[in-house]
């Protein structure tokens, strides 16, 4: 089985601070794949040291085989890594159809002549680039808001937008940042069957970060655990639930102090 | 068959064009045209920096440098060739050329300065274009072959109604197709969320860029225009607060909105004039020593009372419906 | 005549460096503090000056014009007009807009100054002339070198900044004030969340910072006796590149950065005017491209 992504040993320091320690993992092709770990573990870091927002002091990230360690964020997209955000970051006073009709801009695209002049390949574009826009928004549930306002949404949908949007940069690699913060269980349900759907739909592999535990262990096939930067534990959800390590990360040393 | 839809933009100048002729048959005072000339110099100059400012948020306090650097070229280019011979009517085809080539002089200004700052966030970003429209201002001021500070006199009045008003249509049609396109979706995009918009596979810093030399290059020919309709070029009136007029009237019309940037040209223009002429007649009725520049004062007080209370002005980010260029299906 | 490099300038370079030290001081506390640029500082160090001249003509028929009584209520009436004008402008422009988009108070404080500018440019008694500066405290040159005199006003503009900056350090360092200035620039909501009034703290900021810029106008009357309604932009402008250049928020930065720019500005006009007029330009684009926090500033970390 190929490996989509391929991080080896990156670390990553801030000033004098280790955010991220000796990183190695491996996401194969078409896996869900889990990244979980207290607050301020690294986890959100890692995610920008992958798509390029910071370059790693260290290390090497191999997409489909290639060498992306670095490289700028557009680049690393347009060869099909798509994210979402921790902290929502919809483009609010755009309408719904367009926060999606934007990720699918560089696909072949008129030249800014083109489009002055309005020519009839700049229509011809338009009018596919909005067919595939509200497609996408119809597998998501959302192809009924598709006029409005991104900022005028409901917390769920606008989460369900950003991976809408993040879907329609047609990714090998999908990296989600806390897709189910904020939702209540029926959500999160529904969140579940939904990433499932679109990885069998899209033939996505998705990498995820979680804190939701019901979540990651029933959605992930393999999970890596982060405390300060190093990775504490990795391996499938029920042998991860039961590492002491883990547990001690999480709840703290138990019996004596 | 399919009914072409109507060309709004085209039909509403023509209308203008067609109105001020007529009232100028009648006797239609100069300074009237003059007000309405440097009114839609104003267009120019207040749209483009709203496709910078407002169309990709991108928040430049210079814009006047640009606009200085169409005045110097064009005019420049015109006194030489005006020198060769004085015919004016068989000199337009050549001040077209001028106007574009100040503009284009302008948008590799734009560039030159782009390149290395566009990546400068909201504050450091206004305070380095404030600092490179003033030194534009200075290096014009100290080139003896343009006039230093006396400025490049003599240039030919080439700037008709006409030329003007043609020019104005073009800059606010082109800005408005990009504004209206995927492109201006990308420009949009940077401007709400950068971030988001280079996770999306969006060159912003290309398009930071390109906007601003494209927002460069008409400053240059509103300059231009501006230079040939006063017959001068001084680096006086390119100074850092021309600039910020001009960001008055962005966002008095709304920053985003190019309908809002068009109406707050004219309006603020016509205002400025009016004020100017009550001023001076207070002064002359009442023998008080009433300075000109009160009217930039009430400039001052309406940019702050925008931003306490209506930072959105006018229009928001809203258009005119005969801005607007209806998608495919909705025709 | 030597190189340009010699004692004469560098005195002149240090008496430039601590006018623009007390305007620059102003900058970096309010930047610290509320994270804005006061595009109307410089009109602050503008107001400083025509207030002392006000002063001139208010008082000088009860205590003399020249001599250090007259000094002295010139120098508090200043401090005390432009603390006063920053202290209104704070209240009425830049605290409603406090939580909302950092650009809106940008442009706001752009109005204000504007405002200001214009304003007093149109009050036909303070009108748009240049006015003369009256000789507060007359100039004696004090030989220091073989080549290089240093006059009396040069030691009282040295003199008066350092003595207010060594009021500030004290005030930051040791009074409850300070802390609470320090807690306030660190983090907005964590000082609240301990108690202290936030938007005393920043008025307070305001006031003091003002006051400094009139201080400087005082000053720069006395010496370079013209002023002007526009006199503050070009200083103004110095001062914050300079705040820039030490590092922006941080108090020995602006120092620091003020000296650098009296004396690279003073050393650059000797060598040629036009390099005078554009080294304060050039310093801040190598600053923002070259190291955007400054000397002595920290690097900032956007949580992404």
């Amino acid at each position: 089985m190929s490996a989509v992504l391929k991080v080896s040993g990156m670390s990553h320091w801030f000033g004098g601070l280790k955010a991220v320690s000796n990183f190695d993992f491996e996401v194969p092709e078409g896996a869900i794949y889990g990244l979980i770990g207290p607050n301020g573990s690294g986890k959100t870091t890692t995610f920008n040291l992958i798509t390029g927002i910071y370059k790693p002091t260290e290390g090497k990230i191999e997409f489909s085989g290639g060498d992306i360690t670095g490289a700028k964020p557009y680049r690393i997209v347009r060869k099909g890594v798509a994210r979402t955000f921790q902290n929502l970051r919809i483009f609010g006073s755009m309408s719904v159809l367009d926060n999606v009709r934007v990720a699918r801009q560089y696909k072949p695209v008129s030249t800014l002549l083109a489009s002055t002049l309005r020519l009839p390949s700049f229509k011809a574009e338009e009018r596919q680039r909005k067919a595939e826009a509200l497609r996408l928004l119809d597998v998501l549930h959302l192809a009924d808001r598709a006029k409005e306002q991104a900022k005028n949404l409901p917390y769920g949908e606008l989460r369900r937008l950003e991976i809408a949007r993040a879907l329609a940069t047609e990714p090998k690699l999908l990296l989600l940042d806390e897709p189910a913060a904020g939702m209540n269980p029926k959500e999160v349900q529904d969140l579940m069957a939904l990433i499932a759907r679109v990885r069998d739909e899209f033939k996505v592999t998705v990498f995820l970060i979680e804190h939701h535990m019901k979540f990651v262990m029933g959605l992930c096939e393999r999970i890596k655990v982060l405390d300060f930067g190093e990775t504490i534990a990795e391996g499938k959800p029920e042998a991860v639930a039961k590492d002491p390590r883990v547990l001690e990360a999480y709840l703290g040393k138990k019996g004596g102090h | 068959m399919k009914i072409p839809r109507t060309p709004w933009l085209l039909v509403v100048a023509a209308g203008f064009w067609a109105v001020v002729q007529l009232l100028r048959l009648v006797g239609f005072n100069d300074y009237y045209l003059f007000i309405a000339n440097l009114s839609l110099v104003y267009v120019i100059l207040a749209v483009s920096l709203n496709l910078i400012n407002g169309i990709i948020g991108q928040f430049s306090l210079g814009h006047m440098g640009f606009a200085a650097v169409g005045a110097y070229v064009s005019g420049s280019i015109t006194t030489l060739i005006y020198k060769l011979s004085p015919n004016v009517a068989a000199h337009y085809p050549g001040f077209v050329l001028a106007l574009v080539a100040g503009g284009v002089a302008a948008a590799l200004v734009g560039v030159a300065i782009g390149f290395p700052t566009l990546r400068l966030k909201g504050d450091y970003l206004a305070i380095v274009t404030l600092g490179f429209g003033e030194i534009i201002r200075t290096i014009f001021n100290n080139i003896d072959a343009v006039g230093g500070p006396r400025g490049l006199l003599g240039i030919p009045k080439f700037s008709t109604f006409t030329v003007i008003l043609a020019f104005a249509l073009i800059t606010v049609a082109v800005i408005r197709n990009i504004a209206e396109s995927a492109h201006g979706r990308n420009m949009i995009a940077i401007r709400e969320n950068e971030l988001a918009a280079d996770l999306v596979g969006i060159d912003t810093t290309g398009y930071k860029v390109k906007v601003f030399a494209l927002g460069a290059f008409f400053a240059g020919v509103g300059g231009g225009l501006y230079a040939h309709l006063l017959q001068i070029a001084h680096p006086t009136q390119f100074g850092f607060i021309y600039s910020v007029q001009v960001l008055i009237m962005v966002y008095a019309g709304g920053v985003g909105s190019l309908t809002g940037s068009v109406l707050a040209a004219f309006a603020l223009t016509i205002l400025t004039q009016v004020l100017k002429s009550f001023l001076s007649w207070l002064k002359a009725v009442t023998d008080l020593p009433i300075g000109g520049d009160w009217y930039m004062v009430v400039y001052a007080l309406l940019l702050i009372l925008i931003m306490l209370y209506r930072t959105e002005g006018l229009m928001g980010t809203r258009e005119a419906k005969l801005m607007v260029i209806p998608e495919e299906d909705e025709k | 005549m030597g190189s340009i490099f010699n004692l004469q300038q560098v005195v002149n370079g240090l008496q430039l460096g601590s006018i623009y030290a007390l305007i620059a001081l102003g900058y970096t506390m309010v930047y610290g503090i509320v994270r804005l640029i006061n595009f109307a500082h410089g009109d602050f160090f503008m107001i400083g000056a025509y207030a002392a001249y006000g002063a001139f003509f208010l008082f000088n028929a009860v205590l003399g014009g020249s001599g250090l009584p007259m000094a002295g209520i010139a120098l508090v009436l200043a401090m005390a007009a432009s603390g006063g004008v920053a202290l209104l402008t704070n209240r009425l422009a830049y605290k409603p807009l406090r939580y909302k988009p950092k650009l809106s108070s940008l442009i706001t404080a752009i109005g204000v100054s504007m405002l200001i500018e214009y304003l007093f440019s149109a009050i036909p008694f303070i009108g748009p002339s240049f006015r003369a500066f009256p000789d507060i405290l007359p100039s004696r040159p004090i030989q220091i070198g073989p080549n290089a005199t240093i006059s009396t006003h040069a030691l009282i503009d040295i003199g008066v900044a350092a003595v207010l900056m060594i009021g500030l350090t004290v005030l930051v360092r040791h009074t409850a004030l300070g802390k609470a200035m320090r807690a306030v620039s660190q983090d907005k909501d964590a000082a609240k969340l301990m108690g202290i009034d936030v938007e005393k703290v920043i008025a307070w900021t305001f006031l003091i910072g003002g006051s400094f810029a009139g201080a400087a106008g005082l000053l720069a009357g006395m010496t370079y006796p013209r002023i002007f309604p526009f006199m503050g932009i070009l200083p103004g402008l110095k001062a914050f590149i300079a705040a820039v250049l030490g590092g922006i928020g941080n108090i020995p930065g602006a120092v620091l950065g003020a000296y650098i720019m009296g004396v690279a500005e003073t050393f650059a006009t000797a060598y040629n005017s036009l390099l005078g007029e554009g080294i304060a330009f050039a310093i801040l684009i190598v600053v923002l491209l070259v190291r955007p926090r400054g000397i002595l500033g920290e690097k900032s970390a956007d949580k992404i």
